[in-house]
């Protein structure tokens, strides 16, 4: 069988779906940042299949490189912060950062 | 037939090494197979022509990104219980939910007429460049200009916590 689109954009929607489950259910905050990067890289992965299968040009493959430059500044943030936060509370369970809730 | 084979080897490797980053229970399992999804999405995109994209995502995601996440893991993590340390809650409602929004998407992704056209050669670096000078200018610039920011973030941010550590101990 032929592979098609429909097989890239298979694999991108498990990815998507896993990376979902991730930010939903993981309780460390490394953990649901590893879900945003499944989530990114699926787009990435769906960005790539159009234009290679349907689009042609290469403008998909450009919004990938800043699919990829976005996930690298987001990625270097938020570790950022999650050190931060371990330094202040001793701990990077998302359950137990209420300290904006009262 | 040879490249079908190669997609399904890649496919597999990409979306099992993904289930193990969504459902291990050990953080570091989830990190190191992280690294297999990087890998499998970067084959992927040298079947889908894209060649310089393969290059950049193994340079920047597996060369940059994950020895990010690796070195936050490792001064996070507590040790002692680092088998347990990526627990989930509420799995079963989540799954629910990502099920029934898998089943719509498959729906549409049915239901859509896909015109096929021809697809584009190989060497693809060319003209990403020349769309990079020409068409996306300004995303381009505003691109590096957001990297800056997040660098210069990053440094104020991480420094502050040692400082804070440092300060503790004297």
């Amino acid at each position: 069988m032929q592979v098609g689109l429909v097989h890239y954009l298979t694999v991108a929607a498990i990815l998507f779906g896993f990376g979902l489950l991730c930010v939903m259910t993981r309780r460390h905050a490394v953990g649901i940042l590893l879900g945003v990067e499944l989530i990114l890289n699926a787009a990435a992965l769906n960005f790539v299949a159009f234009e290679h299968f349907i689009a042609g040009g290469i403008s998909g493959q450009v919004f990938t490189v800043f699919i990829i430059t976005l996930a690298a500044s987001e990625a270097a943030i938020a570790l950022a912060i999650v050190l931060q936060v371990y330094k202040t509370h001793r701990t990077v369970t998302a359950d137990d950062l209420t300290d904006m809730k009262n | 037939m040879g490249e079908s084979v190669v997609f399904y080897f890649l496919a597999a490797l990409t979306c099992v090494s993904a289930g193990i980053v969504a459902l291990s229970r050990n953080i570091i399992y989830s990190t190191i197979a992280l690294l297999g999804t990087f890998l499998g999405i970067a084959g992927l995109y040298i079947q889908l022509s894209a060649d310089f994209l393969a290059a950049v995502q193994v340079l920047v995601y597996v060369g940059g990104t994950l020895t990010l996440i690796l070195f936050a893991v490792m001064l996070t993590a507590q040790i002692e219980n680092v088998r347990t340390s990526n627990t989930s809650r509420n799995r079963f409602p989540a799954i629910i939910v990502i099920g029934l929004m898998l089943l719509l998407l498959g729906m549409i992704a049915n239901r859509t007429e896909w015109p096929v056209q021809a697809a584009s050669p190989m060497p693809s670096t060319t003209k990403l460049g020349h769309a990079f000078l020409s068409e996306y200018m300004l995303p381009f610039e505003v691109g590096s200009v957001v990297l800056l920011g997040a660098m210069i973030g990053a440094v104020v941010l991480a420094r502050r916590a040692v400082k804070r550590t440092s300060e503790k101990r004297s």
